[in-house]
């Protein structure tokens, strides 16, 4: 198996922020806190973008790199996790990150910033699986019930893709290749169907 | 006599025992995880260390986001 990779399809993305619902819901992550977010560029003019943005799990990870204290670590599917009995609250991760994925819990008194929270890829942390104390402390584990992150599986456009790198990327490419571009991506064509598809010119006299 | 004289060594000897140094910080090794080591995901109850089960289970997942084959399969 390759790496676990995210892929936010830009074209595709919808900014209805399900992504960031689903991640809130199913790991029940406090207020405050964000493991996923939808960053929209040219907000409210014609032909904005918007992109779905968490942790990457880059291979060769920049917050493992500055990590004072090693507490991170990654999987043999190429997730970067870390262990939160370790972590200080450094927030050296966060500075290195160039997604600004790291967060860190502000709702203590005086604001203090406690342990480092970050997206897991449903993939729990260094605690038994599915059990209570690593659902406090990481989320949910779906990669261990066979399932992919919740966010990528509730994205409603399938902008978001999750899962085998090798696999998604193909995914994405099968569907570059078909949709075409320019207003064939999105536009009077796809909404209601090319001339040449069925679409039979209307008759009848003039009123 | 001898008897109290050697369960008061004895007792001394356990009392001393607790006087001993324990490493109590721990050593670093630079550039390596440190935490508590993590479990595969394929090893647990349901896919009961099973990787290729596991694998089967992602990729059918996986593979299910492309809608493009949904709707013409």
């Amino acid at each position: 198996m390759a790496r676990m990779k995210f892929l936010c399809d830009a074209e595709r993305c919808i900014e209805c922020n399900g992504c960031v619902t689903a991640c809130k819901q199913e790991h029940e992550v406090p207020w405050g806190v964000n493991r996923r977010r939808v960053v929209t560029l040219n907000d409210g003019l014609p032909g904005e973008k918007s992109i779905s943005v968490a942790c990457m799990h880059c291979s060769d990870a920049p917050c493992m790199a500055v990590c004072p204290v090693d507490c991170f670590y990654k999987t043999s599917e190429g997730v970067v996790l870390h262990d939160k009995d370790l972590c200080i609250g450094c927030g050296y991760c966060f500075y290195a990150c160039p997604f600004g994925a790291p967060q860190f819990p502000q709702d203590g008194a005086f604001g203090l910033r406690g342990k480092m929270d970050k997206c897991t890829f449903c993939a729990g942390g260094p605690e038994a699986d599915n059990s209570a104390a690593e659902f406090k402390k990481y989320g949910r584990n779906r990669l261990a019930e066979g399932k992919l992150p919740a966010c990528a599986e509730m994205c409603s456009t399938k902008a978001l893709l999750g899962g085998d790198g090798d696999v998604v990327a193909d995914i994405y490419r099968n569907r570059v290749l078909r949709r075409g571009k320019g207003s064939e991506v999105w536009g009077w064509g796809t909404a209601y169907g090319k001339p040449d598809k069925g679409a039979t010119p209307p008759t009848g006299a003039k009123s | 006599m001898k008897r109290i004289l050697i369960a008061g060594l004895a007792g001394s000897l356990v009392l001393l025992a607790g006087c001993g140094e324990k490493q109590q910080v721990i050593v670093y090794k630079q550039g390596q995880y440190q935490g508590k080591p993590d479990k595969q995901p394929w090893d647990n109850a349901q896919f009961k260390n099973d990787k290729v089960a596991w694998e089967k289970a992602i990729k059918a997942r996986t593979d299910g986001q492309n809608e493009y084959t949904r709707t013409t399969n």
